[in-house]
């Protein structure tokens, strides 16, 4: 988290050079930012339509939703019934017909009675009619575990999307990034799958939301869909990870430096487009890689990860790319996910497995 | 937003005093039986609720039911000449077809299945346009907005959502568009079918359902979809009324369904419609119909064919003669001779489109492999070589050269 790093980073220079320290910044939790951006874009655009189950009078189980039916009508965000196909599919009319909907899947395996009209329509529609009908849908998810909770509520679904062509598939991992990520979706003409790590909804960071909505409706924020950023510079070795994985990753780089190695942190945000320019720049650079992932390993984004790296930066490995990732099993139960979940050791003893030639 | 619960619509299950079905529950029940305004002797029969169609409207909608007719035998001819990968034809089902297409607007929406070719080609879209999807150029060959009418759904039911969607959006905008939505039998087993007609109740939305019920889901029977009284009851359940028709009698099927367009504009919000048809083909020209159906099955079917008995009827009352049919059997073949030609002629297919309209811009992983595909075509490489099993000759030559 770059951003988070670098603003306490600043202030403290501005002290010591004597500086009259600012104002104290507001902060926003990811939720807030992901509400914001929600708020911003349907003030922006009439044709912005926010629906799914509870994001009404409730504000969505998370709250992502809250206050907008209030400000916008029920006739731009409004609770649907009880079925995540039938939600997906009116979406897709509904985007036939001169709208951009915004659908909330309440939870990650919740939108899986929604997957044949994504595969067979979200996905495709586009393609079959030669681009004459866009689809500009997005399919929010609250996704992945590390929030105790029970079955059902923690998958970690992004292979079946990222391999589904047509999606373009996005996993934020900082509040900044939420915001401006968000709008970016909405604002594009094919569908998306956002992913929203439900174990950040609570993080925050110092932010001005009514900034970054300055920001984008200026045009000043840098595209996200497509571009991995850089969370954490380092000369040793990257580690490549996205959404939840993000934070332990660069725990474990801090930890890392206090054992005086170096590790970079490669924050993808964007699954497809997969940015290789970013990742492979960054591993031809340091010569050794971890990719980090929440979801079990087999078949995984991480194993798709591994593949393009050994195939593009062959020369400039000095070890074999290794991932930490899930286990190949069902998500665990609330007592047991920590045992599964990607931790700060794990990827140290991971990055210890490199070659190392000291 | 208004719901099923104001206006008195929605969770009216309440019984009357008297314990049985309230009036207002009793008004979404279909008829006894289908109806039915010209009967298969091409006679006129009387129904309270629905008009008979005046004859200049009837003829003029029955030329459609002959180049309907001609287009299912042309495609059927196309695919034995192995012009066409495969035709699910209509017919004995035109009258439903042509039908579904002529009670709309030019604002409203269609949205069909793979088996409505005739709907679509009948609403305006051009008939090699709509074949390009079965002759294997492309998954679809019509640009939707251009007539209003969706891309030919292939997974059951799934078109039905969408359905819900265009006229959701067309609602909230305050426009009058109907939507009116095709599905078989078969699909309505589908959960889509369900949600669909929940979600089109729920947001009180103009969509008119429209079931051709053919008897068959390819080789499964209706009775082993449902046990429902009828396919038109399941709109009850969703606070609909539902209504049945009989599916070859095209002045019957103009009335009912113009009625339920009317009432979708009108603001009634959806219905749906059954229609009692009979799929007189096999599923597709890669089925055997015999497995399942017996000959004698289909030839009582025979006589009530839709044709048949409009002609029957129209010549009676001499609104149709020895020229007029004429005429309208010239236009048909004007327009079978249209798409033979354009089917004999060869479509250049370009590998390049492949990857065009993936993304709206492509990926860089997009880009690299329509270059990798463009140099294995710059330097003379023929994928399709490698296809042993479909080109004989070709395929001798590739496998000979596998090591």
């Amino acid at each position: 988290m770059t951003q988070t790093t670098e603003a306490p980073a600043r202030a403290t220079q501005d002290r010591q050079a004597g500086v009259v320290p600012p104002a104290p910044r507001s902060t926003s939790t990811f939720a807030k930012a992901l509400n914001a951006a929600l708020a911003d874009a349907m003030e922006a655009d009439s044709a912005v339509l926010m629906f799914g189950e509870d994001v009404g009078r409730l504000g969505g189980v998370f709250r992502i939703t809250d206050g907008l039916t209030a400000r916008f009508g029920e006739e731009r965000c409004f609770d649907t019934p009880l079925a995540e196909a039938g939600i997906m599919g009116m979406a897709v009319g509904m985007a036939m017909n001169g709208m951009k909907p915004v659908v909330e899947m309440q939870f990650d395996a919740f939108a899986y009675p929604a997957f044949e009209q994504v595969v067979s329509h979200v996905a495709k529609m586009p393609n079959r009619t030669r681009g004459k009908v866009r689809l500009p849908i997005v399919i929010r998810i609250p996704y992945a575990g590390g929030i105790g909770g029970v079955e059902h509520h923690c998958d970690s679904s992004e292979a079946y999307y990222a391999h589904t062509p047509g999606l373009t598939v996005l996993a934020p991992a900082t509040v900044r990034d939420a915001y401006f990520m968000l709008r970016e979706a909405i604002a594009s003409p094919d569908p998306v799958v956002f992913l929203e790590p439900k174990k950040l909804y609570w993080s925050k960071e110092e932010v001005d939301l009514a900034e970054l909505r300055r920001t984008y409706d200026d045009g000043q924020a840098p595209r996200r869909i497509g571009r991995a950023v850089v969370a954490r510079a380092g000369t040793d070795a990257t580690l490549i990870t996205y959404g939840p994985s993000v934070p332990t990753a660069l725990a474990a780089a801090a930890a890392a430096a206090e054992e005086g190695r170096s590790i970079e942190v490669i924050d993808l945000r964007s699954i497809v487009p997969f940015d290789d320019e970013t990742v492979c720049e960054s591993v031809r650079r340091t010569g050794r890689a971890v990719v980090v992932a929440e979801a079990p390993g087999f078949a995984s984004v991480a194993s798709e990860i591994v593949a393009r790296v050994q195939e593009r930066c062959f020369h400039s490995l000095a070890a074999p790319v290794l991932r930490v990732t899930g286990f190949d099993i069902p998500y665990p139960s609330p007592k047991l996910e920590h045992f599964y979940l990607p931790s700060v050791d794990r990827i140290l003893d991971a990055v210890d497995q490199l070659q190392w030639e000291d | 937003m208004s719901t099923a619960t104001n206006e008195g619509r929605g969770m009216m299950g309440v019984p009357a005093e008297d314990g049985t079905t309230s009036a207002a529950d009793r008004a979404l029940l279909p008829s006894a039986r289908p109806v039915q305004l010209i009967d298969p002797a091409g006679r006129h029969t009387h129904d309270d609720r629905y008009p008979l169609p005046d004859g200049e409207r009837l003829l003029g909608v029955y030329g459609r039911l002959v180049t309907g007719r001609r287009i299912n035998d042309q495609a059927n001819a196309l695919v034995r000449q192995g012009r066409m990968a495969v035709y699910p034809s209509s017919h004995g089902q035109e009258a439903c077809q042509v039908a579904a297409a002529v009670v709309l607007d030019e604002e409203d929406w269609l949205f069909p299945t793979y088996r409505d070719t005739v709907a679509v080609i009948t609403r305006g879209v051009d008939p090699l346009e709509v074949l390009t999807l079965l002759r294997g150029d492309w998954h679809g060959g019509y640009d939707p907005y251009e007539h209003r009418v969706a891309t030919q759904a292939t997974p059951l039911a799934t078109q039905l959502l969408h359905a819900v969607g265009v006229a959701h959006a067309a609602k909230l905008r305050g426009e009058p568009t109907v939507v009116l939505a095709m599905c078989g039998d078969g699909a309505t087993s589908e959960g889509d079918f369900h949600e669909a007609l929940n979600f089109a109740a729920v947001f009180h939305v103009p969509v008119v359902f429209f079931i051709q019920n053919n008897e068959f889901a390819i080789s499964v029977p209706l009775s082993s979809q449902t046990v429902a009284p009828s396919l038109a009851h399941k709109a009850i359940g969703y606070g609909m009324p539902g209504e049945r028709v009989d599916g070859n009698d095209l002045a019957a099927l103009l009335s009912v369904l113009g009625s339920a367009v009317d009432r979708a504009r009108d603001g009634g919000g959806p219905s749906l419609i059954e229609a009692h048809t009979y799929r007189m083909q096999a599923h597709t020209n890669a089925d055997d119909a015999t497995r399942y159906r017996s000959a004698d099955d289909v030839e009582q079917w025979v006589p009530r064919d839709p044709l048949l008995r409009m002609r029957t009827y129209l010549r009676d009352l001499n609104l149709l003669t020895d020229d007029g049919e004429r005429t309208l059997s010239d236009e048909a073949e004007r327009i079978a001779a249209a798409i033979r030609q354009g089917l004999n002629t060869e479509v250049d297919v370009n590998p390049a489109e492949l990857f065009e309209y993936v993304y709206t811009e492509k990926t860089s992983q997009l880009r690299e492999q329509a270059e990798q595909l463009r140099e294995e075509l710059a330097r003379g490489a023929d994928p399709a070589a490698d296809d042993a099993g479909d080109a004989p000759g070709a395929g001798d030559q590739a496998t000979g050269d596998r090591p």
